[in-house]
């Protein structure tokens, strides 16, 4: 079986390629209909279909043929008239086989059309002629860019029903190339056509002269097949290793991006051991190179020790290996996001934990507006920023498909709930490695909603920022002590409780303070975890480590004080006795006296220790957080 | 080179030879569907490449109804001595014999239906977590939506509502225990994709595929062999036409087609101006409207 060589079949379809299109429209847009038009006017539906959707037809008292059952295939679509799931569907001209993933265009399928748009090269937007541009047309247009489908094309449908009017398409077009403009589209095409009728679908319309384009068929046809795929940087993630014997070892995988051929010189991530390609060897011969898309074994010059979920790529051409990521993350589960829970993240051939520290803001879909929100529900989609336990290798979306893209996995039901699209590496918020290598996360024993349940209140964190001797540690006592006195489980955090131990090794040069409000963030997690109201009292100087910790939790349980007070005040309070010794020339670097204070941006609550006596202040925060 | 070369068929190629590999990396005892058809060929075929120069790591795994074709039994012996796969074989009459299935009766009796039982008890024998199948989503409505990786409960059943979303490449195989997964590497090819490609690799495939002189009868429009396993009624009567078999399954329900075709080319050629779908000659889907997708649930291949 296939030991001989090819059969000399110069046959037509040895020049055939393959076009993968999404199609998306609210449930009366007709895109069932259209798919059925493509289909039938393409003679790509045999007679026993026909005559199954004939009776089917008939039996629910329908006049004309119903194309769009064709593509409604399951028991409940065709009870409900509604399309659930994407499907796929396939027909072929003599020059190109087409595979259509048709999905939903309803508000709570989001998810089916990123499923569908994930793999397509081009996306057929159905907007119907007599309606206008809806809000589904915009979503199905933000999605298919958000997925970066190289090809767009407006399919302005039911022309038939504004009798073939230039004027109502003219309408659509500019509409759409209004909203466009909010978004980074590629190539937009846009044909009149009717699919119930069938003008312009397959058959040039004669209703429509004043059309001079192609038939949605022939641009199907002509449109260039590029799969958004990357042919300079060569990513190969290693999907299984085949050892037969002592004698060879190969590398197998699909190449994402980029070419390869005997003799390159090549890198394995992460050990970065470098050695050069040997064979690329396939069961009919080996072959004198390889590019992407290629299912291909490699065998190396020398013996090096490669598994899978490793990425071998070129050395003066590596991907950005990173443990933090900012993407876009579309959510697909009932069961909502939640910051700082252990997910899976599968990306190429790697499985790692992974958290969702930030949610930076949600997508509205619709007016592509951004909002804050604290958790991402089903069909959302977020920008976020993720950790995960361990560096992957990527690349940002926009460049590369394969390497920046991954799913999201619930570890208790192995349900696949995100796809993640990479923007980047996140700016390294946190100065080290948040997470030791080979640490796995372990879902806490005892979660902490539990703790919280049983304690009777929310776990929060307080953070009090100031410069010295602006009556922070004050106020956090005193509202520790009406927590306390309220019932419920606390914990102060300040400079001597972490300065003689777990930071005693810390000075006060900026990437020591630094590291300190590092591991004070991290403590705090820890403690907020059991469950406890944790105030913290730090000078914290600078923004960007009180981002960092900020990042550490949900928007609603972290609380951000800002105490100030004036230097006269301070000068005079003056606690520790810090501004006499600078006063007097003993130290210097003293945050708002000789170096600065970085105030907060938009801190929760600003506590002014000059005009208000602590206990109206602590009753404030008490008020406004637990009130 | 600047141009995304691939035709049709090699794209289909490289993303079966992907998933099977995916499927050797994630399971640990996957099993590849045998039943001497086209498409399981195929299968074994681009496993064949997958794995080369190693071994397929992974068994065969034929359910025999006892109602094939001889030529389709030896052409598996035959495949599988060449090429020293590992061969687990289910037995329909096993499960008859042993209560678990109940013999149908009458002229329209099939196995077919029984094969299901058999299928789970051995893949629950051996332990299987992930059974490829040669499925592919064009052959019937109900598969148009069936996923590569589509999950199976623990009682081996798929429930079409509640499927994972599968995006880009990135499969996910991951499972509680007792769990497993049906794996579809042909999920986007068609029947002619599947003849182009054999034809293009000069593929061994049984002969029943190709032209032949057999004694047959009608049923309902269909053209069913006559064989041992399938009660001829005495108003049916037996002919002698030239034949072939778009699909080979139990003998009791494909139906052959008439038909020249002595080549692949001329398989080509037909399957190109074909009218019908090919399982439009298979006598299981025809029982009702949904009949393929209420036996899917029940666990079908």
């Amino acid at each position: 079986m296939g030991d001989k060589n090819r059969t000399n079949t110069a046959s037509d379809y040895e020049k055939m390629d393959m076009l993968r299109f999404t199609t998306a429209g609210s449930v009366d847009d007709g895109k069932s209909t259209l798919i059925g038009r493509l289909l039938y006017d393409s003679k790509s539906i045999f007679e026993d279909q026909m005559e199954a959707i004939e009776k089917t037809s008939r039996s629910s008292g329908e006049e004309e043929v119903n194309l769009a059952l064709l593509t409604d295939g399951l028991k409940a679509e065709r009870e409900q008239k509604i399309t659930i799931d994407v499907a796929y569907r396939y027909f072929a001209t003599p020059r190109r086989k087409f595979i259509i993933a048709d999905t939903p265009g309803h508000t709570q399928y989001t998810r089916n059309m990123v499923t569908g748009a994930s793999t397509a090269d081009l996306a057929i937007i159905l907007v119907d002629a007599s309606k206008g541009l809806l809000t589904q047309s915009r979503r199905h247009a933000f999605i298919s860019t958000l997925l970066r489908i190289p090809h767009l094309v407006v399919a302005v449908n039911k022309m038939d029903l504004v009798e073939y009017d230039e004027q109502a398409f003219n309408a659509i077009k500019e509409e759409f190339r209004n909203f466009a403009k909010k978004l980074d589209v590629g190539e937009v095409t846009f044909i009149p056509i009717s699919a119930l009728k069938g003008d312009n679908v397959v058959d040039k319309s004669e209703n429509m002269s004043w059309y001079q384009g192609s038939t949605l068929l022939y641009h199907l046809e002509q449109v260039e097949v590029d799969r958004g795929y990357n042919a300079i940087d060569f990513r190969l993630p290693v999907q299984y290793v085949i050892r037969p014997h002592q004698d060879f070892r190969g590398f197998s995988g699909r190449i994402a991006s980029g070419r390869i051929k005997p003799g390159d010189e090549v890198m394995v991530l992460p050990s970065k051991t470098t050695t050069k390609v040997k064979d690329i060897v396939t069961r009919d011969h080996n072959l004198s190179q390889a590019q992407y898309g290629d299912s291909v074994t490699l065998t190396m010059e020398d013996e090096v020790d490669i598994s899978r979920g490793d990425m071998i790529v070129r050395r003066n051409n590596v991907p950005t290996q990173s443990q933090h990521i900012d993407a876009y993350l579309c959510w697909m589960n009932e069961e909502a996001l939640e910051l700082g829970k252990n997910y899976l993240l599968q990306h190429t051939s790697q499985v790692v934990s992974m958290q969702v520290e930030t949610i930076h803001y949600r997508m509205n879909v619709d007016t592509l507006s951004q909002e804050d929100t604290p958790r991402l529900a089903l069909n959302e989609i977020g920008r976020v920023q993720i950790t995960t336990s361990k560096a992957l290798f990527i690349d940002p979306y926009k460049i590369n498909k394969i390497t920046g893209s991954f799913i999201v996995i619930d570890p208790a039901s192995n349900v696949t709930v995100g796809a993640g699209i990479i923007r980047k590496q996140a700016e390294a918020q946190l100065t080290k490695q948040t997470v030791s290598p080979n640490v796995v996360w372990e879902p806490w024993n005892i979660p902490r909603e539990q703790r919280e349940a049983r304690n009777g209140h929310p776990a929060k964190v307080l953070w009090f920022t100031g410069p010295s001797g602006s009556g922070k540690t004050t106020i956090a006592q005193a509202l520790e002590q009406k927590l306390w006195a309220a019932s419920k489980q606390t914990i102060l955090l300040d400079g001597d409780q972490v300065r003689h131990g777990l930071c005693g090794d810390l000075g006060f040069s900026p990437e020591e303070r630094t590291e300190n409000i590092r591991r004070v963030g991290h403590l705090a997690k820890l403690f907020y975890e059991h469950g406890n109201i944790v105030l913290c009292s730090f000078v914290s100087p600078y923004a960007k480590d009180r981002d960092a910790v900020k990042a550490l939790f949900s928007e609603a349980d972290f609380v951000e004080l800002y105490v100030q007070s004036s230097i006269e005040t301070r000068l005079q309070r003056d606690p520790k006795g810090l501004y006499a010794k600078a006063k007097s020339g003993e130290i210097t670097g003293i945050h708002g006296y000789d170096l600065a204070f970085e105030e907060p941006s938009s801190p929760d609550f600003v506590l002014n220790t000059d005009e208000n006596n602590p206990q109206e202040l602590v009753q404030k925060v008490f008020e406004g957080i637990f009130g | 080179m600047s141009h995304y070369q691939h035709s049709h068929l090699d794209e289909l190629e490289n993303e079966g030879i992907y998933v099977m590999r995916e499927v050797a990396a994630q399971f640990e005892r996957p099993v590849l569907l045998f039943s001497g058809g086209k498409d399981s060929i195929v299968m074994f075929y681009l496993a064949l490449k997958a794995f080369h120069p190693g071994r397929i790591p992974f068994p065969l795994m034929h359910v025999d109804t006892g109602h094939n074709f001889p030529e389709t039994i030896a052409f598996r012996d035959q495949l599988v001595s060449k090429y020293k796969a590992e061969l687990i074989i289910g037995s329909v009459q096993e499960s008859i014999d042993s209560g678990r299935v109940k013999e149908e009766t009458g002229p329209d009796a099939s196995r077919n239906a029984l094969q299901t039982v058999t299928l789970l008890d051995t893949l629950k024998k051996h332990q299987v977590d992930a059974a490829l199948g040669g499925g592919r989503r064009d052959e019937e409505k109900a598969r148009a939506k069936e996923r590569f990786f589509s999950h199976r409960d623990s009682f081996g059943q798929w429930d079409p509502k509640n499927q994972r979303p599968e995006l880009w490449n990135i499969f996910n195989g991951r499972k509680n225990m007792g769990e497993s997964f049906r794996v579809f590497p042909l999920s986007n090819w068609t029947e002619m994709d599947v003849w182009q490609y054999i034809a293009r690799e000069d593929i061994d495939i049984p002969n029943l595929y190709f032209a032949h002189e057999r004694k047959v009868f009608n049923r309902r429009g269909v053209w069913l062999a006559d064989t041992d396993f399938v009660n001829r009624m005495d108003e049916e009567e037996l002919v002698s036409k030239v034949v072939r078999f778009r699909t080979i399954g139990d003998a009791t329900c494909t139906g052959a087609v008439l038909s020249e075709a002595k080549s692949m080319d001329d398989i080509i050629q037909e399957v190109a101006s074909a009218r019908q779908t090919e399982r439009g000659n298979r006598h299981d889907d025809k029982r009702s409207e949904t009949a393929m997708e209420d036996r899917k649930r029940q666990g079908y291949f």
